[in-house]
């Protein structure tokens, strides 16, 4: 399974993309796989604060419900409103234009308990 | 929960390995949901053809005049006047008349019974029959030498008819003995996905040649448990263990077009009884007002809130493009505030979704019965 280098990933396979104080955060081709067919996706809106490892949107497949949880703590400042007509963006581009929320984060530490691309594709092979 | 070991495996199990299928436990079996997905075996379903392993399903046959040996006061539909070579839908009632199973019965002679039971009821649904029919009758089990293949779509005709030329003489429940790949098998003109289809019975142990070859036509592509149940549940066909129980009578379930109330049978009284003194619950249509899909046993909502009942199916309609979902709701909660078109909602309680109800048909376009 592909797993991005510059990205930092969680144990439910989501992931973020630091780029100064911003985060951009999705799930990853694993999640997206195991899921299928992405039929809605139920986002947060902007302004809320999110926690680390904390629900905060849920995925919809054909035959069930997931929650999604945030990699770190901070403010919501984008959601990817494409994802209301096309949620099946996910499926197609989970890294790129299936992005979910974008925040400013509030603890730069708590990336220390975040798996980098090999920590996570090793993580990948333990769970089979 | 069952253990992998313990679950059944149909004699297709292999090939959806080999076709890198998910598997899943399905009453009592292990079973295909998807291969490709879920999206794309619905769509290839209502525009090609698809092939779906229901080996699972449990077959009976029993010989014996159907009111003599009591086989007409088990079963909810009218048996004496069926035409030899069709088939019949109906259920098998407790005497509560809650349903036992479903199941469709193939009138092969005057005298000779096939039935076609769902695949986690068999050992119930022959107990029941057994006890109930009269010693004249002679049963037997045959759900382990039967495989069963539903290929369904609408050019599953045009595909079928390359090894059956007869094939297009078989009208909408019918069936009939047919030639297939040296083996003579009986094929009916039923399914469960609202498109042109037939179920194909074929002998356990030879039935991968039946589904290699059909497999070989390039329209033809395997469809998991996944896409079968968007697809009956878009028809609002109902399914053992959701909209049926020994618990839920076909008066609630909407299904009393399947009951012939002109003869006697188990469970009739109760019933008549439900009938005089007004139906508990009663099986609803719905669709979302957005993309977000009902789960069963999500509670259902009134209007201004109030807990009305159960979502006993739901998902993701491709067709209409929102969630829908069937329910069963308290009658009591007045008539007329549930009509079509009536506002509800589905969901916890902390997580309300809009719904308006509908018919419980959501899919009218289907091949059926072209």
């Amino acid at each position: 399974m592909e797993a991005e280098n510059h990205l930092l990933y969680t144990k439910e396979h989501e992931w973020v993309n630091i780029e100064d104080k911003t985060a951009t955060i999705g799930i990853t081709e694993y999640a997206q796989e195991a899921l299928g067919d992405i039929t809605y996706v139920e986002l947060p809106s902007e302004g809320e604060d999110v926690e680390q490892f904390e629900e905060f949107a849920s995925v919809e497949s054909v035959k069930a419900a997931s929650d999604i949880f945030s990699p770190l703590s901070g403010k919501i400042i984008a959601v990817n409103k494409d994802l209301e007509a096309d949620p099946g963006l996910i499926n197609r581009s989970c890294f790129d234009k299936g992005w979910m929320i974008k925040i400013e984060i509030s603890d730069m530490d708590e990336a220390n308990n975040l798996m980098t691309a090999a920590e996570y594709t090793k993580f990948l092979e333990s769970v089979g | 929960m069952l253990t992998q070991e313990s679950l059944k495996r149909t004699p297709l199990y292999d090939e959806h390995v080999a076709l890198k299928a998910s598997m899943v436990p399905f009453g009592g079996w292990q079973m295909p949901v998807q291969y490709e997905g879920i999206l794309a075996e619905y769509t290839q379903t209502r525009q090609a053809a698809t092939l779906f392993d229901t080996s699972h399903m449990g077959e009976f046959l029993i010989e014996g005049d159907c009111e003599k040996t009591g086989f007409e006061h088990i079963v909810t539909m009218r048996l004496n006047d069926m035409p030899l070579k069709t088939s019949r839908y109906g259920m098998l009632l407790n005497e509560q008349g809650g349903v036992i199973d479903d199941l469709i019965v193939f009138r092969i002679a005057r005298d000779q019974w096939f039935c076609v039971v769902n695949g986690g009821t068999i050992d119930k649904d022959a107990r029941h029959i057994k006890e109930k029919l009269r010693p004249s009758a002679k049963f037997s089990n045959i759900s382990m030498d039967l495989g069963k293949l539903d290929l369904q779509g609408p050019l599953s005709r045009d595909i079928l008819k390359q090894y059956i030329p007869t094939i297009e003489k078989l009208n909408y429940f019918a069936f009939d003995y047919f030639d297939l790949l040296g083996e003579n098998v009986l094929v009916s003109r039923t399914g469960y996905t609202g498109e042109l289809g037939y179920e194909i019975f074929f002998p356990w142990d030879k039935i991968v040649d039946c589904w290699r070859t059909l497999l070989t036509h390039k329209e033809v592509k395997p469809a998991g448990l996944g896409a079968r149940d968007v697809l009956r549940l878009e028809m609002g066909y109902s399914l053992y263990g959701h909209e049926l129980s020994d618990t839920i009578t076909p008066l609630e379930a909407g299904l009393s077009r399947f009951v012939d109330f002109e003869k006697d049978f188990i469970g009739k009284p109760a019933l008549l009884t439900q009938k005089e003194q007004g139906i508990p619950r009663r099986l609803i249509g719905f669709t979302s007002t957005s993309r977000k899909s009902p789960r069963a046993d999500n509670p259902l909502w009134s209007a201004d809130k109030k807990m009305i009942g159960t979502v006993t199916s739901g998902s993701f309609s491709p067709a209409v493009g929102t969630g829908i979902g069937l329910g069963l709701i308290a009658s009591a909660a007045s008539e007329a505030n549930f009509a079509k078109g009536a506002k509800i909602f589905f969901g916890e309680e902390n997580n309300f979704n809009e719904a308006v109800i509908s018919e419980r048909i959501f899919y009218k376009k289907g091949s059926l019965k072209h």
